[in-house]
């Protein structure tokens, strides 16, 4: 009996350390995008907000931005349109939120850095993932508001059918890893970063980033908020902290977006100077290796926001149903066949 | 065995009770001064003239419909997949076939212009 109370008291701890990070990590992603769009476009960024914990450093320009957001939030009136259904209104966000956060149950952070080490990892990011849209349908419907309903559906639609993709380039690391847990997918890349499965899987991994970009509603895929025609899309009508968890759990799902494809195509926690002479002797805890690659990915993620206009909404399901279904198809079989031949250094 | 999924268990409820604790702060601390024209639902400033849940396009019904095709057809790979290294030739070709089958109503699909959009 107090083992078992006991063991649930240190799950719970393990769980909360799992999450503050990620929540402190939206937070300062949120920053980080407008920093490095702002200096991408030449300006500044949010500048006013400044954070002097150290002595000595005086001048960090805008790092308290995020704090000062999420209070100002907080005082923000909650507004509940009339004709809205006002049980759903409230209990879609949270159930946006809820499997953003649940998803990383299954993260390996580093060695055996991982809360349950599951067989069945990618099943469950899979299952996962999926239930996210429920929260968007849900809200653009509760909210008995045009734009929002508009929102809704385009949103839905998209993120079902960059699913397809997604789901056949998972499929390819699979046929690579052998596993379905994520801890053995991230060890079967052992190596140089020569041996990651970003080479061999090279077509399947662009598939992969590009739709992570379209299943959290990321520019150039943000046909679903898109700004000048919708307005906001399926939030339209959330305001103060409803719509601050909604807010949460798209940046929550972009950095576990960035975490699968630090896992799955480049090497997860493992050191990318392994087997190179000299240079693998500079040790670095994986959880570094891991967070770098993390912030690798995300900075892609920002990147691709300030360079690229918004697809038309007909480019957006031609380009998931016509070009990368049957690019990572034509993969798997290809990946069949060098599995089947063995190609070292990868399936040797 | 299953009691590593005891911790993802946690984890969801834990989830839950976030998404719930986050806006009961926002319910007590925001200001609340509701008037009809404020909940009333955002049309760029116009009155809402008609119910907002209006007929939609058959497509996005469509997509729904091959959506569910295509994730079954993923959820038979998976199983595939995960033997595919252990395995030989005949499970490749095996798998072939299956997916020859799944590419003609790929092609099918594509033809009858059910992945148009204008």
């Amino acid at each position: 009996m107090i083992e078992s109370i006991l063991y649930l008291i240190i799950t719970v701890i393990k769980i909360v350390i799992i999450v503050l990070p990620i929540m402190a990590c939206v937070a300062y992603l949120t920053l980080a995008e407008r920093k490095i769009i702002g200096y991408m476009q030449v300006r500044i960024g949010p500048n006013r907000v400044n954070l002097s914990l150290l002595p000595g450093i005086r001048n960090l320009r805008g790092f308290g931005q995020p704090i000062a957001d999420s209070v100002k939030l907080m005082f923000k009136e909650i507004i509940i349109p009339t004709n809205a259904d006002k049980f759903l209104f409230v209990s879609a966000p949270i159930l946006a939120l809820a499997p953003a956060l649940a998803a990383w149950a299954v993260i390996p952070f580093a060695d055996g850095w991982v809360l349950a080490d599951i067989n069945a990892g990618l099943l469950y990011i899979l299952a996962m993932t999926s239930i996210g849209v429920y929260g968007i349908m849900i809200s653009g419907w509760a909210s008995n508001s045009k734009y929002a309903f508009l929102g809704a559906m385009r949103s839905a639609a998209q993120i079902i059918s960059y699913e397809i993709a997604m789901g056949f380039a998972l499929v390819g690391v699979l046929m690579a890893a052998g596993s379905l847990n994520l801890t053995e997918i991230v060890m079967s890349q052992k190596g140089s970063f020569l041996h990651w499965f970003w080479i061999p899987l090279f077509p399947l991994f662009i598939v992969y980033f590009i739709s992570g970009l379209a299943e959290t509603n990321r520019a150039p895929f943000d046909v679903a908020e898109g700004e000048s025609e919708i307005v906001a899309g399926f939030h339209v009508e959330y305001s103060g902290m409803l719509f601050a968890v909604f807010f949460l759990a798209e940046y929550a799902n972009m950095i576990l977006i960035a975490s699968l494809i630090t896992i799955m195509f480049l090497g997860g926690w493992l050191s990318p100077f392994e087997g190179i002479p000299l240079l693998e002797y500079i040790y670095l805890p994986g959880i570094f290796w891991f967070g770098a690659k993390v912030a690798f990915v995300l900075f892609f993620f920002l990147w691709t926001r300030a360079t690229f206009p918004r697809y038309r909404y007909d480019q957006i399901m031609r380009l998931g149903w016509k070009v990368f279904i049957p690019i990572t198809l034509v993969w798997i079989v290809v990946l069949g066949l060098l599995i089947l031949f063995k190609l070292p250094p990868w399936f040797a | 065995m299953l009691e590593n999924y005891m911790p993802i268990f946690l984890f969801i409820v834990i989830g839950l009770v976030i998404g719930i604790i986050v806006p009961t702060i926002g319910f007590f601390l925001g200001n609340r001064q509701p008037d009809s024209e404020k909940n009333s639902p955002y049309e760029c400033g116009f009155e809402a003239f008609e119910d907002a849940r209006m007929k939609f396009d058959v497509r996005y019904y469509l997509v729904a419909i091959l959506f569910i095709l295509f994730d079954l057809e993923i959820a038979f790979l998976f199983p595939w997949a995960v033997i595919f290294k252990s395995a030989g030739l005949f499970e490749f070709v095996a798998m072939m076939i299956f997916l020859t089958i799944l590419v003609i109503g790929f092609i099918y699909e594509w033809k009858k212009g059910a992945l148009e959009w204008e």
